[in-house]
């Protein structure tokens, strides 16, 4: 027993290392983790966090009641589903195409370009969406649509557009990161796979169907599987932000996150808001475990844990 | 069977053009608005070519608003405050993990990797932040939550180590007589400049662009990073809209609102630091991206 403390003692260098980033975690991550009881309490200010009132699940049914519950679901996994596969054809098949470029210098300048939308946050994208879509100044409705004869449309008062824009913009920002993504891999790929297919008369799109996609599917299984885990999750940015939290449209904006947030900073509905948190927490953690038992399945040195 | 080869060559580079070009144009009808004058741009609205070519927008932004300098100045000190604290704070957790003979280093691997599974929420670490450390309108908003330490960064190092610093050369030094502190200082920092490269400029970027923050604690203007100014700049806006189509009395007063153009020159002005410094640093990013690969 003493010998074990020794041992252990001789690295107390390395535990005082450790300490900074525990205390962090403990703080931001683990005291907010036990705070989820605040969704089976009425909260108020004077009592705090762990001391306000239960009530039991009140805050649950009265979420689950109203058809808001069910409208952020929809939205959250749908938007994802889309995200996920729309999002990851156009990423390989760019991939793809990029690799077959031959000159060098080009190849750089794409994969530079590309990378940019996902370098700006948020709120700048905002803006980038107001300059096409502004009610009296937006390009599309000033100069696209007259082009057509198209009568001016207000963009943020119309939720059917909607979907098509956030999807879009979700694209837009993301492509150029998960095509590197799938780039890395493809230039992994052992190049004599290639040069054998040749020497067999193979042209390039058999090469592409045999030998490239082939070698991508473990990353595509292991990517897509970890963004479905991810699904109850939503980019606050996109849903809250570029819509301008302009209410006509929140029938199709609405996620889990910006309900979230609505219900603490705007209407104050704590209650309703952090049950909306804790039914998101509670099923995206089965939603990761599950993913990463399924990753195990498939490919065991690319699973999470 | 040449001329084939060539037509394809042709077709990649068309698509890919395209691409860029997508990429990039809704920065160019940004630019091209943000030099535009204000009465043209009410009339043509936003445009790729400026109508009417003017830099009032930029002549305002440097002349008669203190503003932006101010924000300018929050989002570089909180940028590189935090990047060198994120950067010490990873290091120092990444480092132990990385050691296979430390007792006890399962535990804190899971510490660490349980916060990427499950989280509290916004509500319950809203309600920590602001009644337990009273972090509202303070500059420490900006730095600490969420952004300090990311599990995720930790690990991409911990790999790092893990593969790039034979046990061999620490446990030389160690005989050597040289402490713990002394290993990681003198020893494997110099030999992991390549990871922390990366990085710091993942963290600078997540500190430069983080509006989130600023959105939930802070209502100090003097405070707002350039991020915040712009985000808050729009929900003035909407509120200015709203109240208008209510038909109620407007509170806000059109004249405190930056114009139009002024809004878009704002705007590149908070990319112009990324947009200059990117091309140099571009393969950071892509290394960055291609670790991550790796790593799920």
């Amino acid at each position: 027993m003493a010998k074990k403390i020794k041992k252990v003692a001789r690295f107390w260098p390395l535990y005082l290392m450790l300490l900074p980033g525990t205390i962090y975690l403990i703080i931001n991550n683990y005291i907010p983790m036990t705070g989820i009881v605040v969704a089976f309490k009425q909260y108020n200010l004077r009592d705090g966090l762990y001391f306000s009132p239960n009530i039991g699940l009140k805050n649950f049914e009265f979420l689950f009641r109203t058809n808001d519950a069910w409208l952020i679901t929809r939205n959250t996994i749908l938007y994802n589903l889309v995200f996920i596969v729309l999002g990851a054809v156009l990423a390989i098949t760019v991939a793809i195409i990029l690799n077959e470029i031959r000159i060098k210098a080009a190849k750089q300048a794409y994969q530079t370009v590309i990378l940019i939308p996902h370098l700006i946050s948020m709120v700048v994208v905002s803006y980038l969406a107001f300059a096409f879509l502004s009610d009296g100044n937006g390009f599309l409705n000033k100069t696209v649509l007259p082009m057509f004869g198209i009568d001016p449309i207000s963009w943020y008062n119309a939720p059917q557009y909607w979907p098509f824009i956030l999807v879009l913009i979700n694209i837009w920002k993301g492509i150029g990161y998960s095509c590197i993504l799938y780039y890395a891999t493809i230039c992994g790929i052992d190049h004599s796979l290639y040069e054998a297919a040749v020497v067999d008369g193979a042209n390039r799109w058999q090469q592409v169907w045999n030998i490239t996609l082939p070698c991508l599917k473990s990353t595509i299984i292991i990517l897509t599987l970890m963004n479905l885990g991810n699904i109850f999750r939503s980019d606050f940015g996109l849903f809250y932000q570029v819509p301008m939290n302009s209410g006509p449209l929140q029938n199709v904006t609405s996620t889990i996150d910006t309900y979230v947030y609505r219900g603490l900073m705007q209407t104050n509905n704590i209650g309703m808001s952090s049950a909306a948190g804790v039914y998101q927490s509670v099923v995206g953690f089965i939603l990761v475990i599950s993913a990463n038992l399924v990753v195990r399945k498939v490919d065991e040195s690319s699973a999470l844990f | 069977m040449v001329e084939k080869k060539h037509g394809f060559q042709i077709f990649a580079h068309v698509i890919m053009i395209f691409i860029a070009f997508c990429s990039v144009a809704p920065f160019i009808l940004l630019l091209s608005s943000s030099f535009t004058d204000d009465a043209a741009l009410s009339v043509y609205g936003y445009s790729f070519f400026p109508p009417k070519f003017s830099t009032d927008a930029y002549d305002y932004l440097f002349t008669s608003s203190s503003a932006i300098f101010n924000a300018y100045g929050i989002s570089a000190i909180v940028t590189v405050c935090g990047t060198i604290c994120n950067l010490t704070l990873t290091t120092l957790y990444a480092y132990p993990l990385s050691r296979k003979d430390l007792p006890g280093r399962y535990f804190f691997a899971f510490f660490l990797f349980f916060t990427m599974l499950f989280s509290g929420g916004l509500v319950p670490s809203y309600i920590m932040w602001t009644q337990t450390f009273h972090i509202r309108n303070t500059l420490f908003a900006l730095l600490i939550p969420n952004l300090l330490m990311s599990a995720f960064n930790v690990i991409m190092m911990r790999t790092y180590f893990t593969s790039n610093i034979p046990d061999a050369v620490i446990e030389a030094a160690r005989i050597d007589g040289a402490g713990e502190f002394r290993i990681l200082v003198g020893i494997v920092l110099p030999m992991a400049t390549p990871i922390l490269a990366t990085l710091c400029l993942l963290v600078g970027l997540a500190y430069w662009n983080d509006w989130q923050n600023g959105l939930y604690y802070l209502t100090d203007n003097k405070l707002f990073s350039i991020q915040v100014l712009l985000q808050n700049i729009q929900r003035s806006l909407d509120a200015l809209k709203q109240s208008a189509q209510a038909g109620g009395s407007v509170n806000v007063s059109t004249a405190d609102l930056p114009s139009n153009s002024v809004r878009m020159a704002i705007t590149v002005m908070g990319v112009l630091p990324i947009m200059i410094i990117y091309p140099f640093l571009q393969r950071f990013f892509v290394k960055g991206i291609a670790i991550g690969a790796v790593k799920g």
